[in-house]
């Protein structure tokens, strides 16, 4: 029954109807975790205020490094089973998993300034960060580097499925790298006292996140079924869906 | 099978003495870029011995980096590739032979060449030892992974800045410990451990890259 | 978590630079976001 929506064709209301629920859920979700996060969450003892920026920073964190993984599994799907759709998933998850690997950057960045007296730390979070963006970048500039939209969903998906598999031993090597050059260095986020007021923030703040990506990558999904399959039929009369 | 690979490492290795410059280019721009490094940041010794490590190892990924978009461009205009894709031999075999070739032509020569200019930075014999041993391992990484991204990129516009964007995020592991081997040497502590990571590397990437490079060769030749 | 006023709740203790900063990016890559999605089309 699911794969008779493996037809964009099919896919495309489907999708329409469900942008508005993640949407809606991404909203109250953050709504609530940054109540909690900036109402409920107490002052940090050894940070102050300055670590309220966990909120936006571990979410952002993990949802780079999930929805890379995700973006890999579909593309995975795509050279399995043959199915156009998994290609243009991966192609619709693509920019908001740049966007948040670089949000993590930013405000990791922000937050490095009254943690550590600087702007930039290289260490093993912020660095595997730095090059998960580089990944993110090398995959949509391929993709725009093919002109077929078919090879290139391709090509993507052998690219993004080597990332992956390569993502677990730049981890590796980066951890290795860092512990070598700063000794025993605490992260970022490792703070010994994680009140759970603080922990029911960052997995609100997460799962806001989490539905806001689904409903925009929905919405980017439609965009390039338009953009692809724009002469058919089909696109002019759902046009008002 | 063990056949067709010499005779296609064979052929690329006499067309590529025919044309000396290519291997050549890629020693110089070796040979320059570490140089720039240290006009950059000065004569300093010390500084020069703490950067070397790196430096040496940047450089080299840089420049084995240049001949990459060659691989398999040349035979894609020749019309070879095809007849590649449709030979009686695996393409797996096919593919470990460009790698095979790209790298005593590339790989090796900057692995030789890499101690002089660990000497241009002030490294210890021992450190450039290791220097040695690490890029002989860590260069016919930069061979198979690269193959992945040649044949990812073949027909592409604007290949080969592409493919260093591309690369260069899987090279940081063979980076890492590579210069994190020379380092070690450096200061009096076993590299052993490092080169072995490398080594694990280097199994793993021979694996996992020709494997993309061949799926990528189908996808390209559609 | 009690503040003592806007003008409190907007230092962040000193951090309100860092803090906002922070939120303010995030705001403008989701805004960013989503106009670029919904131009297409």
């Amino acid at each position: 029954m699911i794969f008779s929506y493996a037809a964009p064709q099919a896919f495309y209301p489907v999708a329409g109807r469900m942008v508005p629920w993640f949407a809606w859920l991404a909203a109250i979700l953050a709504a609530g975790g940054l109540y909690v996060g900036f109402f409920v969450a107490p002052t940090d003892a050894t940070q102050g205020e300055s670590y309220r920026i966990i909120f936006i920073h571990v979410p952002a964190a993990w949802m780079s490094m999930f929805l890379y993984l995700v973006m890999a599994g579909w593309a995975a799907l795509g050279l399995i089973l043959n199915t156009r759709l998994s290609g243009m998933m991966a192609s619709a998850i693509a920019p908001t998993g740049a966007m948040f690997t670089f949000l993590a950057l930013w405000t990791g960045s922000l937050w490095g300034k009254p943690t550590w007296g600087t702007y930039w730390v290289w260490d093993a979070r912020l660095t595997s960060e730095l090059v998960l963006l580089f990944l993110y970048l090398g995959f949509i500039a391929l993709k725009a580097a093919i002109p077929d939209p078919q090879r290139a969903d391709r090509a993507g998906a052998v690219l993004a499925l080597l990332g992956a598999v390569n993502v677990p031993i730049i981890y590796f090597s980066v951890v290795w790298w860092s512990t070598l050059h700063q000794g025993a260095s605490v992260s970022l986020t490792r703070s010994p006292t994680m009140a759970a007021t603080m922990l029911t923030g960052m997995v609100l703040m997460a799962l806001a996140a989490w539905m806001y990506s689904i409903a925009v990558t929905l919405l980017r999904l439609r965009a390039i079924i338009r953009s692809r399959e724009g002469d058919a039929e089909w696109i002019r009369i759902s046009a008002g869906k | 099978m063990a056949h067709a690979f010499l005779l296609l490492v064979r052929r690329d290795l006499r067309i590529a003495l025919r044309r000396r410059g290519d291997v050549l280019n890629v020693l110089v721009f070796f040979l320059v870029a570490a140089s720039l490094f240290a006009l950059g940041v000065g004569p300093s010794p010390e500084l020069l011995r703490a950067m070397g490590a790196g430096v040496v190892w940047v450089a080299a990924l840089l420049a084995a980096m240049l001949s990459l978009p060659r691989m398999f461009a040349a035979d894609l205009a020749e019309g070879t590739l095809e007849q590649m894709l449709i030979a009686p031999q695996p393409l797996g075999v096919l593919v470990a032979a460009k790698i095979a070739s790209h790298w005593l032509l590339t790989g090796l020569p900057l692995a030789l060449v890499a101690p002089l200019i660990g000497l241009q930075y002030q490294l210890p014999a021992d450190a450039l030892a290791v220097l040695l041993a690490g890029l002989l391992i860590g260069t016919p990484v930069l061979s198979v992974l690269g193959a992945a991204g040649a044949a990812l990129t073949l027909g592409a516009r604007g290949a080969s800045v592409l493919l260093g964007l591309l690369l260069l995020p899987l090279y940081v592991p063979v980076l890492v410990f590579g210069a994190g081997a020379v380092l070690a040497a450096q200061s009096g502590i076993d590299a052993g451990a490092q080169l072995a990571l490398l080594g694990a590397f280097l199994a793993v990437s021979c694996v996992v890259g020709p494997l993309a490079a061949c799926a990528a060769l189908k996808i390209a030749l559609d | 978590m009690s503040w003592g006023g806007l003008n409190e709740f907007l230092a962040m203790g000193g951090y309100g630079l860092y803090v906002w900063g922070s939120y303010g990016m995030a705001v403008i890559c989701i805004v960013v976001e989503i106009l670029l999605v919904k131009e297409k089309k």
